[in-house]
């Protein structure tokens, strides 16, 4: 590690020193089968046809969703994920955490990594005590360093900051509360990969500097971050490497200023 | 250094590592495949590492779940009661089942029989959604997915443990005195668990892949229930079929349990001398250790083969 020129190392790393890769995407290709696209699947007729025609592909139709990514990840680089709605950015982060098969080439990670994304519902009739305790030791804590973590957990999230809100079941939370309380639930733990799927746009001012300080710290202990997002300025902000996706094929792959630039003026390479 | 001016591709290997195709560098640094099922011991491992998860979250969905109601918690007596009470009124003394009880033991009977099928049903249908009804939390978080329906049959087990006060008031009432059979209550249930636990998981599997099956469940479970004699005595009804048909229905697991329960709170209703009673099918204890072991690991070893494929697509 004695290289005197480490001024660039975040940006273009040295090409002298091997980097120690935790995501690896060879070639991967995801294709979506849809049941119930075309004529009626609904409809006892056309159910009881398909029984006896005894065809299953009948209705079934394929979206091929991703088309032959590869890129490689290394050990504490945040990446970003850009490209327009549908391009299949959030496809290749379900992929990435093991939630989708692929149909053609191979993903491989270091450790299982975590998906962290707005949809991602807890339990909604609990209340947030409650989901902040199950969503730790489904995690595989233990009781111990639950309740050692649980006010940070808390605190993190702000769900307290205006009342006791903490104690009422999820429900009752507003998107941001429960996205906030989310992502605070996911960062308590260290992951190796973290993959965030626009979280951060959803929190207010406050929470989004406070979760991009948790992103860094994440980063440091020696993970990897991915970050899907629209929010151009907190892709900037946090990755120093972005991918540039596409209709499901990887445009570009590079440092964050050159590629979102791009991306902004619309210039494809 | 000289000036590097051409791109370099973030992607590529660097240093020693260079040339590597992706494959070749994922294998040299250990990476797994993403989501790949692990083997059945490490499974068992992990499972066991989130003893704590299953137990917090089968406590908890039992809280949660009369929030809406206002007689909360209570319902989950009140309900099997009110059931106790519709078979009473229509098998036991419209149909006169209990003519073929001791005494006025017909009802101490039909309640257990309740209760018992009851837990085993109840298996059935949350096990059945235990995978759909949870998409929220396996797309979040990364645990084994077993978890989930064991967690439900715990959720049963408490359930069942709260029916179990109100069931020995019954049976008191209904004038049976304690014995030291009443033990065996205890190992009973324990067998009927560990073979709703292997229920649950199969039909976890198949309903997370088949929601039809679902639309189907609720009719099936009503076919055991009357097949299984919950209400009434089935065996007095079959005496003069086929002795491989009688042989198929006292293996039914429903009955073997019921029968157990029902033999451990009351051995008079099976007493010879009494001038009505039932009669206790033969090696009922080693059925019931065969079914509960049996479908535990058929049902364990079901569940774990589809693992990675749970909440997917």
């Amino acid at each position: 590690m004695a290289d005197t020129d480490l001024s660039k190392r975040d940006v273009v790393t040295d090409t002298k020193v091997a980097r120690e890769p935790t995501v690896v995407v060879d070639d991967v290709h995801i294709v979506y089968r849809v049941h119930g696209a075309g004529s009626g699947k609904g409809s006892a007729t056309s159910a009881v046809s398909r029984i006896l025609s005894r065809k299953r592909g009948a209705g079934v139709r394929e979206v091929h969703a991703v088309k032959g990514i590869s890129f490689t990840a290394y050990k504490g680089e945040a990446i970003g994920l850009i490209g327009s709605n549908g391009s299949g950015k959030s496809t290749m982060l379900a992929a990435i955490a093991g939630l989708l098969p692929t149909e053609k080439g191979g993903i491989y990670t270091n450790g299982q990594p975590s998906l962290l994304g707005v949809n991602a519902a807890l339990m909604n009739e609990l209340t947030g005590e409650r989901n902040v305790i199950l969503g730790c030791l489904a995690m595989g804590m233990t009781p111990a360093q639950v309740k050692a973590r649980y006010q940070e957990i808390v605190d993190f999230s702000g769900i307290n900051d205006k009342g006791d809100f903490i104690s009422l079941p999820m429900r009752t939370y507003s998107s941001g509360m429960g996205a906030r309380l989310r992502f605070s639930i996911a960062a308590a733990k260290t992951h190796d990969v973290l993959l965030i799927d626009e979280a951060l746009a959803t929190g207010d001012q406050a929470f989004q500097q406070r979760s991009k300080r948790r992103i860094d710290e994440l980063r440091g202990s020696a993970g990897t971050v991915f970050l899907v997002s629209h929010d151009n300025n907190s892709i900037r902000e946090v990755c120093e490497r972005t991918i540039w996706i596409e209709a499901g094929e990887l445009v570009m792959d590079g440092p964050t200023e050159e590629v979102v630039g791009r991306y902004e003026r619309g210039e494809r390479p | 250094m000289s000036t590097v001016s051409e791109p370099v591709s973030l992607s590529a290997p660097t240093g020693a590592d260079a040339g590597l195709t992706p494959k070749q560098l994922a294998d040299k640094y250990g990476l797994s495949v993403s989501g790949a099922r692990p083997g059945l011991f490490a499974y068992t491992k992990q499972l066991w590492s989130r003893r704590h998860f299953i137990w917090a979250f089968a406590t908890a969905r039992l809280v949660a779940q009369y929030t809406d109601a206002k007689l909360g918690q209570l319902w989950q007596v009140v309900t099997p009661l009110l059931n106790c009470g519709v078979f009473y009124l229509v098998f036991g003394v419209i149909l006169a089942s209990k003519q073929g009880f001791p005494g006025h033991t017909y009802i101490s009977w039909l309640c257990i029989g309740v209760f018992v099928f009851q837990f085993t049903q109840n298996a059935v249908q949350s096990g059945t959604r235990a995978i759909s009804d949870n998409l929220g939390l396996i797309r979040a978080l990364h645990f084994p997915r077993a978890s989930l329906p064991i967690a439900f049959t715990v959720i049963q087990l408490q359930q069942l443990l709260i029916s179990m006060v109100v069931l020995v008031i019954t049976v008191l009432a209904g004038g049976i005195t304690p014995g030291k059979t009443w033990l065996l209550v205890i190992p009973a249930l324990l067998l009927q668990t560990l073979f709703n636990t292997g229920v649950s998981l199969i039909f976890a599997r198949i309903g997370s892949k088949t929601s039809d099956i679902s639309q189907l469940i609720p009719f099936v479970m009503r076919a055991w229930m009357f097949l299984s004699g919950v209400m009434f005595s089935i065996q007095d009804k079959i005496q003069s079929w086929s002795p491989v048909i009688q042989k198929i229905m006292a293996l039914n697991p429903a009955s073997v349990y019921m029968d157990l329960v029902r033999h451990a709170f009351a051995p008079i209703i099976y007493n010879k001398h009494q001038p009505v009673h039932q009669t206790l099918p033969p090696h009922q204890w080693t059925y019931g250790i065969a079914w509960a072991v049996g479908i535990f690991i058929i049902g364990y070893v079901f569940f774990w083969k589809a693992e990675e494929e749970y909440g997917r697509g």
